[in-house]
C-alpha cells in the first residue's frame, strides 16, 4: 500500500477517531488517504487553531491529540501549539508534510526546517528517511507522546517518500533503548516521605497538572483525606483535587488565595506532587517556603531540584506512588492531634481574606460576577476552556472544578488564542459534555477564524467572552507597575462580536444585564450548537490578590 | 532583583549577581547516543539553551555501528551542569552520560602546528617537537607541520613555545576522554 495509507493503518492502530488539520502540496498524498480511511478529519481555519485544538482534545480525553500541517508555513503555525503541548506535557503527535528530498535544503517552495525548528520544543522529533521507516515512526511518536512526562511529537514526511509503495505488516512492539521513563517509586523513599509527614505539624500538599496527566487524582484525593493534609493546587492541577472540600485552600501561586501562599510560606513539609516550582506559584524563589522541607514526586527526573532542592525526592508514576504512599502512611498511626494548631492557623486565614470582590452597585457587571453565573449557569459540569489573561484567572478562582480534565489551561506558555480551539477539541472529544470558552476580547481575536470550523461542523462550543475592551492583564500591570501609563492595551474600535457570529452562521448573543444574567446564560448556552456570548464587564478591574512579579508569598497584596 | 516586567530599575551589578557563577571545575561528559541525524544538534542545544559555552566537542563511532560517543567539555559550576545533563538525559536518543571525574580519567587530544621555520630555527623547532613526542608530518622549504597528541595542558604548552618561531596556524580536535580502569566509559 501507499506509504500514506500505512500512516492511516498507524492511526487506526493506535485508536486515534479524530485528527485536526489543514492541507497543502506538501501532504496533499496523506489528505488523500483520508479519503478512504475512516478517520474523521476536522478541517480548521489556521494551523495554529488545528494544534491547539487536537490539544483540547487530548487535555479533556487523556487520549493522545493529532494535528496535521502542510511544510513551510503549514509547520511553521504548528510551533506555538507544538511549544504549548511542551510546557504543560499534553500528548499530542504533530505530523507536517515537507518537501519532496531531492529538494531538501535547497530553500524549496514552501519548505522549512521544521525539525531544527522545533527542537527545542519537542518532546522528540522525526524526519522520515526512507518510507519503510514510517509505521515503526508513527507507532515509537504515539508511544514517546503517552508515556512518561507526556509530550508533543514531530513527525516530518518528505512528500515523495509518503507516496512510495511499502509492504505494511502492523507494529505491535515499540523499544527505544534511550527511553525507559522510571514509573515505579523507590520503595525506602516512599517510606521516608510517609515517616516526614507523619512527623510534620505543618504540611501542605502541593499539586500540579501531572496529578491530572497520571490520572492519579482519586489517588491523590484518598491520600490527602488518609490525615487532614491541607491542600493546594496549581493552575494546571485544579479539578485534581475537589474544589469544595473542606481540606481545599484553593488555588496557590500568583493569584492564587492568601491562604493557600500563607500555609506555603509557613508550612514545615511541602509534598509537591506532579508540580514543577514555576516562577508563578513561588514569587521569589530565595523567600519561598523558607521553613519547610520538600517531598517531590514527579515522573520526569530532571524537574527535581531544578527550582526547589527536593529534601526527598520520588521519580515515578504519581498515581503508582500516592497509592504506596498512602499504605506506608496509614501503617505509621501518626498522631491525630498534631495538625489541630496547624487547622486553626489555616482557619483564621480563611475568615480573614476570603476570596471576594467588591460587586457593582448598579448594573455594571463585574467580571467575577460573569464567572460566578457561568458557575452557577452550568451547574458546575461544565469542560472549561480558557484563554490567557484576567479572564483566565477570574475563570480559575471562581469556578469551582470538582473533577479532572474539566478545566483546559495554557498555563506554562500562556497562549492568547488556545482557548477556542482548545474547546473545539474537547467538544469533538466529548460530544455529551457542554464545554465553554471563557475569554476575553484580546485573546478571542487571536483565533477567531475558527467560528467558520464550529459553524461547518456544528460543533456546540459556547464561547463566553469577558468583554472590557482592553488588554485588561497588561493594563493591570500596566496601572501596578508602570504608573498608569498605558501603553497600546486599548483594544479600541473591537469588532461587534454578536454579527461577527452572525456572520460565520453562528448564534450571537450580547448580555448587558446583571440581574439576569444567570438565567440570560443559561438561555445562551442552550441554543442548540455553537454561540458566542459577548458579555460587557467592567472595564478597569483588576485580579487580586496578587503576589507582584519576584516578591514574596507575605507580601502579597489586593 | 525584580521580574523584568516590572518598572524597577536594574542595575548591572545586581544583574551579573544574580546570574550563576559558572567558574566551577571544568565537566567532561562522555555521552553515548544513537547515530542518528539531529543528535548532536539536539544535545549543543540544551547548552545553548542555558548561554552555556561549550569548549570542544568531539564525535566519533564507537564499536557498534549504531552508537556514537560525543565527548563534549565545558565550563560549569556543578549545579547548572547537572540540570543539564538531566535534560541531556530526557533526550530519546541519548542512551547514557558520564560527567567524568579529572582524576580518574584519561584525555588526549590532538593538534596540527604549521610554522614557518627555516635555516636554524627548524633545528630548534624539531628539537622541540622531539622534547613533546610529536610527529613531523610535512616539510616544505618553508614551513614544517607538526602533529602532536596528549592532555590539553601538554598542547597548550607546546604552543606557547612554538609561537615566537612563527606559528602559522593550528589545529586542534578537542578532548576525548576514557575512564581508567577496567570499568567501562
Amino acid at each position: 500500500m501507499r506509504a500514506v495509507d500505512a500512516v492511516m493503518e498507524c492511526l487506526k492502530a493506535e485508536g486515534v477517531d479524530v485528527v485536526f488539520g489543514y492541507p497543502g502540496g506538501a501532504n496533499l498524498p496523506t489528505y488523500d488517504a483520508f479519503v478512504d480511511a475512516g478517520i474523521r478529519h476536522v478541517l480548521v481555519r489556521h494551523e495554529a487553531g488545528g494544534g491547539h485544538a487536537a490539544e483540547g482534545y487530548a487535555k479533556s480525553t487523556g487520549k493522545v491529540g493529532v494535528a496535521l500541517g502542510t511544510s513551510g508555513p503549514g509547520a511553521t503555525n504548528l510551533v506555538t501549539p507544538i511549544m504549548d503541548a511542551m510546557m504543560d506535557s499534553v500528548p499530542v503527535v504533530f505530523i507536517t508534510g515537507q518537501v519532496r528530498t531531492e529538494l531538501l535544503g535547497t530553500d524549496g517552495f514552501q519548505e522549512a526546517d521544521i525539525l531544527g525548528i522545533t527542537m527545542p520544543a519537542v518532546k522528540h522529533s522525526w524526519m522520515i528517511q526512507h518510507p519503510l521507516e514510517i509505521p515503526r515512526v508513527l507507532h515509537e511518536a504515539f508511544h514517546v507522546a503517552r508515556t512518561g512526562r507526556p509530550g508533543p511529537v514531530v513527525v516530518d514526511i518528505p512528500t515523495d517518500l509518503s507516496k512510495v509503495d511499502i509492504p505494511y505488516e502492523p507494529v505491535t512492539d515499540v523499544h527505544l533503548p534511550g527511553y525507559q521513563p522510571t514509573t515505579e517509586g523507590n520503595v525506602k523513599q516512599i517510606r521516608q516521605a510517609a515517616k516526614a509527614l507523619a512527623a510534620s505539624r505543618r504540611p501542605v500538599i502541593y499539586a500540579g497538572g501531572g496529578v491530572i496527566s497520571a490520572g492519579a487524582s482519586a489517588e491523590l484525593t484518598e491520600f490527602v483525606t488518609s490525615d487532614r493534609f491541607p491542600i493546594t493546587c496549581t493552575l494546571n492541577g485544579l479539578g485534581g483535587f475537589p474544589a469544595p472540600h473542606p481540606q481545599w485552600l484553593g488555588m496557590l501561586g500568583m493569584h492564587g488565595t492568601r491562604t493557600a501562599n500563607y500555609a506555603m510560606d509557613e508550612a514545615d513539609l511541602i509534598c509537591a506532587v506532579g508540580a514543577r516550582f514555576d516562577d508563578r506559584i513561588t514569587g521569589k524563589l530565595s523567600e519561598f517556603a523558607p521553613r519547610a522541607k520538600f517531598i517531590h514526586i514527579d515522573i520526569d527526573p530532571a524537574e527535581i531540584s531544578k527550582n526547589v532542592p527536593a529534601h526527598i525526592p520520588i521519580v515515578g508514576d504519581a498515581r503508582n506512588i500516592l497509592g504506596k504512599l498512602v499504605n506506608e502512611y496509614r501503617a505509621l498511626d501518626a498522631d491525630a492531634g498534631r495538625l489541630d494548631e496547624w487547622w486553626q492557623r489555616i482557619g483564621a486565614w480563611q475568615e480573614k481574606h476570603p476570596l471576594g470582590f467588591t460587586d457593582s452597585s448598579d448594573e455594571e457587571i463585574k467580571p467575577q460576577r460573569a464567572v460566578q453565573a457561568i458557575y452557577e449557569a452550568t451547574g458546575g459540569s461544565a469542560i472549561v476552556c480558557s484563554d490567557v489573561g484576567q479572564h483566565q484567572m477570574w475563570a480559575a478562582q471562581y469556578y469551582h472544578f470538582d473533577r479532572p480534565r474539566k478545566w483546559l489551561n495554557s498555563g506554562g506558555l500562556g497562549t492568547m488564542g488556545f482557548g477556542f480551539p482548545a474547546a473545539i477539541g474537547a467538544a469533538v472529544g466529548n460530544p455529551d459534555e457542554t464545554v465553554v470558552c471563557i475569554t476575553g476580547d484580546g485573546s478571542f481575536q487571536m483565533n477567531l477564524q475558527e467560528l467558520a470550523t464550529v459553524s461547518e461542523n456544528r460543533i456546540p462550543v459556547k464561547v463566553l467572552i469577558l468583554n472590557n475592551g482592553y488588554l485588561g492583564m497588561v493594563r493591570q500591570w500596566q496601572e501596578l507597575f508602570w504608573d498608569n501609563r498605558y501603553s497600546q492595551v486599548d483594544m479600541g474600535q473591537t469588532p461587534d462580536f454578536v454579527k461577527l457570529a452572525e456572520a460565520y452562521g453562528v448564534a450571537g448573543v450580547r448580555l448587558t444585564r446583571k440581574d439576569s444574567l444567570v438565567e440570560d446564560l443559561r438561555a445562551a448556552i442552550a441554543i442548540d450548537g455553537p454561540v458566542v456570548v459577548d458579555i460587557s464587564v467592567t472595564r478597569e478591574e483588576n485580579v487580586y490578590p496578587m503576589i507582584a512579579p519576584g516578591a514574596a508569598a507575605r507580601e502579597m497584596v489586593g | 532583583m525584580g521580574d523584568p516586567g516590572t518598572k524597577e530599575l536594574l542595575s548591572l551589578e545586581e544583574l551579573e549577581a544574580s546570574g550563576q557563577m559558572r567558574t566551577g571545575r571544568k565537566h567532561v561528559l562522555s555521552i553515548l547516543v544513537e547515530n542518528k541525524p539531529g543528535v548532536l544538534t539536539r544535545i549543543a542545544g540544551l547548552f545553548a539553551r542555558r548561554g552555556f559555552n561549550i569548549d570542544t566537542l568531539t564525535v566519533g563511532p564507537t564499536d557498534d555501528e549504531h552508537v556514537s560517543r560525543v565527548t563534549l567539555t565545558v565550563d560549569g559550576a556543578l549545579h547548572p551542569i547537572d540540570q543539564v545533563t538531566k535534560q541531556l538525559h530526557k533526550l530519546i536518543n541519548v542512551l547514557k552520560i558520564r560527567d567524568l571525574e579529572p582524576a580518574d580519567t584519561v584525555t588526549r587530544e590532538l593538534a596540527l602546528f604549521k610554522v614557518a621555520a627555516d635555516g636554524v630555527q627548524r633545528a630548534e623547532v624539531l628539537q622541540l617537537c622531539e622534547i613533546f613526542r610529536g610527529r613531523v608530518v610535512d616539510v616544505t622549504r618553508r614551513s614544517i607541520i607538526l602533529e602532536i597528541t596528549g592532555t590539553t595542558d601538554k598542547i597548550e604548552s607546546f604552543e606557547s613555545l612554538l609561537r615566537p618561531f612563527g606559528l602559522v596556524e593550528m589545529m586542534r580536535t578537542g578532548e576525548i576522554a576514557i575512564s581508567r580502569g577496567r570499568g567501562e566509559t
